[in-house]
């Protein structure tokens, strides 16, 4: 299973890596072969490292992480405390690297993607040429269950919908066997995670002082500055000195911590649905001091909860009237509403023709090849390999809702495959990627686990982004999936000038 | 400016650190006094004063039956189905600051939520059966740490303001409470005691109620003096330079509402400064006369106000 790795150009066959304890008196006698050029420097002193020392480190991690609290939620979950709901993220102490050039690319690569889907999004809530174009058919925009038909015309500052994106990336071999990127998945409503990247590296400086006076590692820390910038430039033009806010579930969200954390670095109020109320199709929050109006909300809650009175009636979470103070342009709300329909993994297979079609640009960064099986060859095709394919939910998140072919048993592809035959446009397929992997500091000590990545990128006046992004790993041996919700943990990620 | 919600999770944070450590407080005086010769009535009493202190009477009693040192300590420190227990208190407290951590600086929630952790560490090692004594100075010394690190990291704003709202009305309601459930406990030999055993024990019934406000030495040094309990009801009440007593207390809860005062918060201003003055120009002679149980009783219904009043102005004001 794991072939392709992000230190070593070739793993030994066991998998283990070679300089494992041999480092003796202070002299490094180590077997550093075989490593890629960018990770030589790091290498060198891993193998310095003993274990012991760095399973100092990771209790020491481990305790600070949880003295700061930075915890998710788990639903439903408690421990014999009954404080259980909480737990940490599990962090590795080995970075990912990737080398500048390579990100340079990438980068470019995102700019073009996120561009030509905030494109997608305005077109499909205005003109819809892409439709008119026979690119994409009209059913499966305007059936689809993310398109919001009260977006139809609604004007939004810069025509950007998605201001903060996650796309999710891997690493495998293609054809040639060597190296590529390949974009696995768009998150264009709200994205989380961002604060596990910044939470790492402060993580990392602090354990590993010495590492980043040896590496030239390029900077993640201003990533709160860049998101309030986005954000008011996402402001309507009437309110030039914009009032940000963060709009949050509430502390039992898996994803509280996070809110809380963005809210106070960029020194903006963390609402609730309960702290807002509409007032003349003017949003306005409850202070101590009387109402007060919102310029933008930076929102971390789901379309569906958004606004009682135009989605589901039954959701505390947010505001009654938003929509509306919305449309009337009285409001940002980031990301807009709608962007769902951009993401969808059965759009997913079209971006690179986005990309064409709105930019007539080829595209930098690619997508894994995808079987519709709403196509009958596509559904034949999928049917007659679930054993070696990725089997996905349209409308599936965070790891559940697939299939994965070459781990699964004999009856979860039976019942797998009579779901897509009940319902053939509800699922997508694409090969298996051999994934990279990365090396983690697991309970045996250093050994590889499957990894992805997610940069988030801004779009307000300019699509920008920090270098680099949150690379998760699936601890599990031979595990493919990589989502918190499913044991996954993460790593400080490093954009190096080699 | 800042949010309501805000506001009122900042409030009853300090107010459930300010109970934590209040509650710490009262056990370890009965604690370190049931460590004394005594009849088993008089530890009674003791016990049965605690509970009644925070109107738990009942629910002890649901709970447990009889008064029993062990049973009371444990029902005050660790039992979370009450809502006053040390434990309660400091998960609210908790609680409250992860609703608001964005607000707080990180050494204010860090500090807020070590405690947590370790609390439960404690009990879950049986620290606290261990050596009850440590465990009431360490509840102390997190809720000194509390109140240190807000003053000395946040922001001068309204945030802080509310904090110390919280911090002191939640303390005037303490203090007041412990001074009248004290003074009850010996109403019926109020002035001087018959017999010297009598004397011997009120020294120790009124010098432990001055060490759980720290005020033992305190007392010394204002009044030169041995202890009489006038003297000790002047001194939890009346002085303006004793930390823990009602009207030090109050000028706290004046001067922060004033900082955040707002356009429908006048009416609560002119309350609380006026039971501001009510300790300011009071005399203890004429309290005493006039009964101290009564004035306790309507001190308390005026800080329980004030605190209704508070949130109505600030908290969850109505819709605009």
């Amino acid at each position: 299973m794991h072939k392709f790795d992000e230190m070593f150009s070739q793993l030994p066959d066991n998998g283990q890596f070679q300089f494992q304890g041999q480092s003796q008196g202070g002299q490094s006698q180590v077997q550093v072969q075989g490593v890629r050029e960018h990770y030589r420097n790091y290498a060198l002193w891993l193998s310095r490292q003993p274990q012991e020392a760095m399973r100092a480190r990771r209790e020491e991690a481990e305790m600070i992480f949880r003295r700061v609290g930075i915890t998710f939620a788990v639903y439903g979950a408690k421990d014999e405390d009954g404080a259980g709901t909480e737990r940490l993220i599990p962090f590795d102490l080995i970075p990912r690297i990737i080398p500048a050039g390579e990100w340079a690319t990438m980068e470019k690569g995102l700019v073009q993607r996120v561009t030509a889907l905030n494109r997608f999004l305005h077109d499909v809530y205005h003109e819809q040429d892409i439709i008119k174009a026979g690119i994409i058919s009209a059913d499966q925009i305007l059936n689809n269950a993310q398109f919001r038909k009260e977006m139809m015309g609604v004007y939004v500052p810069h025509r950007i919908y998605s201001h903060i994106a996650g796309i999710d990336i891997v690493r495998a071999p293609n054809a040639k066997g060597e190296g590529e990127y390949y974009v696995l998945e768009d998150n264009l409503r709200v994205p989380s995670g961002v604060s596990y990247m910044l939470e790492d590296r402060k993580m990392m400086m602090r354990l590993f002082p010495d590492l980043f006076s040896s590496h030239r590692v390029a900077p993640v820390m201003h990533y709160p500055d860049l998101l309030l910038e986005t954000l008011r430039a996402s402001a309507q033009p009437g309110a030039p000195d914009p009032t940000v806010v963060v709009l949050t579930p509430g502390m039992y969200n898996s994803a509280y911590f996070e809110h809380a954390f963005l809210a106070q670095q960029m020194g903006v109020e963390l609402v609730e649905g309960q702290d807002l109320f509409v007032k003349d199709k003017y949003v306005y929050m409850r202070t101590t001091r009387g109402p007060k109006r919102v310029d933008v909300i930076y929102r971390r809650v789901d379309d569906d909860f958004l606004d009682p009175s135009v989605f589901r009636p039954t959701s505390t979470l947010g505001c009654d009237g938003l929509v509306d103070a919305y449309r009337s342009g009285n409001v940002s709300i980031c990301n807009a509403i709608g962007t769902g329909v951009a993401d969808d993994k059965s759009i997913y297979p079209y971006v690179p023709k986005m990309i064409e079609f709105y930019l007539g640009e080829k595209p930098i960064l690619n997508n894994v090849p995808t079987y519709m099986c709403r196509n009958p060859d596509d559904l034949n095709y999928t049917l007659a390999n679930m054993k070696d394919l990725v089997v996905k939910e349209v409308h599936g998140a965070g790891g559940y809702g697939m299939l994965v072919g070459p781990a699964a048993t004999k009856q979860e592809i039976e019942d797998f495959r009579k779901a897509v035959e009940a319902n053939p446009s509800g699922y997508i397929a694409q090969p298996t990627l051999s994934l990279s992997s990365c090396p983690t500091f697991v309970e045996s000590g250093v050994a590889p686990r499957h990894i992805d990545l997610r940069p988030f990128v801004l779009s307000g006046k300019q699509v920008q982004m920090v270098p680099g992004g949150l690379t998760r790993v699936a601890l599990k041996d031979g595990s493919l999936v990589v989502n918190s919700s499913q044991g996954g943990g993460t790593k400080d990620t490093w954009i190096l000038e080699v | 400016m800042m949010l309501s919600r805000t506001a009122d999770h900042l409030f009853w944070m300090s107010r459930y650190t300010e109970r934590a450590e209040n509650t710490a407080r009262m056990l370890d005086v009965n604690y370190q006094t049931s460590l004394l010769p005594q009849s088993a009535a008089v530890a009674q009493v003791g016990w049965q004063g605690l509970l009644s202190i925070s109107e738990l009477l009942p629910a002890y009693a649901a709970r447990h039956g009889d008064v029993e040192q062990q049973r009371v300590m444990e029902f005050m420190v660790k039992d979370d189905s009450n809502p006053s227990s040390i434990v309660s208190c400091l998960k609210a407290a908790r609680e409250n600051a992860r609703a608001v951590r964005g607000s707080l600086t990180t050494e204010v929630w860090e500090t807020q939520n070590q405690t947590w952790l370790e609390v439960n560490r404690m009990i879950r090692e049986r620290e606290f059966q261990r050596d009850p004594g440590q465990f009431f100075e360490w509840v102390k010394f997190r809720s000194h740490l509390s109140r240190g690190v807000t003053v000395g990291t946040m922001l001068m704003d309204e945030a802080l303001h509310f904090m110390r709202l919280g911090t002191f009305l939640e303390r005037a309601d303490n203090t007041a409470r412990l001074v009248d459930v004290k003074f009850h406990a010996v109403q019926s030999d109020f002035f001087g005691a018959a017999s010297e055993k009598d004397q011997e024990y009120d020294f120790y019934h009124w010098s432990a109620i001055l060490r759980s406000v720290s005020g033992f030495e305190i007392y010394r040094k204002v009044y030169r003096d041995v202890i009489k309990p006038e003297r000790v009801a002047d001194l939890l009440i009346l002085r303006a330079d004793m930390p823990r007593s009602l009207h030090a207390s109050l000028n706290e809860v004046v001067s922060n509402l004033a900082m955040v005062a707002n356009d429908q918060s006048s009416e609560t201003q002119r309350r609380a400064g006026k039971l501001r003055a009510d300790l300011q120009y009071g005399d203890i002679d004429e309290i005493l006369a006039t009964g101290l149980h009564a004035f306790l009783t309507q001190f308390l219904d005026r800080v329980n106000e004030l605190g209704a009043r508070i949130s109505r102005d600030f908290l969850i004001p109505a819709k605009a």
